[in-house]
């Protein structure tokens, strides 16, 4: 991949994810289940995540929360990516 | 489907804990044999564009939604064992930064999304292609995506059952339903990008180039 492609690429995804707050925010399959079938209560969070939920802390604005949290998330993603792949590669 | 802490009990969270770090560092053993220079940026292209549209839920039926899961998508760009990885990759990030999956329940996830949604469900692929006219690609990369999502689920409600949190009977032909319909989503979306990659860059497809 050229930088080229590779800036639009990150740019492509930076956007859809600055997006997600147009997605559905019905619960997902394993969430609809536990809530249908009374197992929700039972989640524990043993680790509190610097983001949870893909929500900036201290951003009222709940769409700017997400898409924040979105950009972010692909910036951080595919630089760990790249320097796994790196550190493979060395690694040869 | 990410499991979230609770759902499962030490005795299963910790068998597929370890399940997943013996396939994990097999991965990386063969990434590390199969990885080319040019496969580097691609590697972090797609773990960042499966992580966008894992937040781009869809609505499926009865006020439910599903995503992306992005293990076929991943498996047939960068080979099964590197696809491995990435989904690992992601799913870690979602873990520790969105708190989206318990950590507990890490090991369970990494073992139905990365494992069986892209090594297992790889081969799959390979079987379908094999058994199928080789214009017919396409339809293979549908099956098995769709397949891809049944299986995780599948894996998932069976560990929900042995944990004692829903009975079998109940929590396996729940999350099989629902997740024939988000299937359908992930085989629509993997297909539309592996028929666009065919087309615009043939050479980002693992499978040609080395068979």
């Amino acid at each position: 991949m050229k930088n080229r492609d590779v800036l639009i690429s990150i740019l492509a995804a930076s956007i859809l994810a600055a997006f997600s707050f147009l997605a559905s925010t019905y619960p997902d399959g394993l969430e609809r289940l536990a809530t249908d079938k009374n197992f929700l209560s039972q989640a524990r969070v043993f680790f509190k995540s610097p983001i949870p939920d893909y929500l900036v802390c201290g951003i009222q604005n709940e769409k700017i929360a997400t898409a924040l949290a979105g950009i972010f998330g692909v910036l951080v993603i595919y630089f760990l990516g790249l320097a796994l792949a790196k550190l493979l590669i060395h690694s040869k | 489907m990410h499991i979230p802490d609770g759902f499962l009990s030490p005795p299963v969270f910790v068998s597929c804990w370890l399940i997943a770090l013996g396939t994990l560092s097999y991965a990386l053993k063969k990434t590390k044999e199969i990885l080319k220079d040019k496969m580097v940026p691609l590697m972090g292209v797609m773990a960042a564009f499966i992580f966008a549209a894992q937040m781009l839920n869809f609505p499926v039926l009865g006020g439910t939604s599903g995503h992306l899961l992005g293990g076929v998508l991943a498996a047939i760009t960068l080979g099964p064992y590197a696809g491995c990885v990435i989904l690992t990759l992601v799913l870690g990030v979602q873990c520790f930064i969105f708190q989206d999956g318990g950590v507990t329940a890490l090991g369970a996830n990494i073992f139905n999304m990365a494992v069986v949604g892209t090594i297992f469900s790889y081969y799959l692929y390979i079987v379908f292609r094999k058994t199928l006219s080789p214009k017919k690609i396409l339809v293979a990369v549908f099956i098995s995506s769709w397949c891809s999502v049944v299986m995780s689920a599948t894996f998932c409600a069976l560990e929900l059952a042995i944990s004692g949190i829903s009975p079998l009977k109940i929590v396996l032909p729940a999350m099989v339903f629902i997740h024939i319909f988000i299937g359908i989503g992930e085989a629509a979306i993997t297909t539309s990008i592996i028929s666009f990659l065919l087309k615009v860059r043939p050479d980002l497809i693992y499978y040609k180039e080395n068979k």
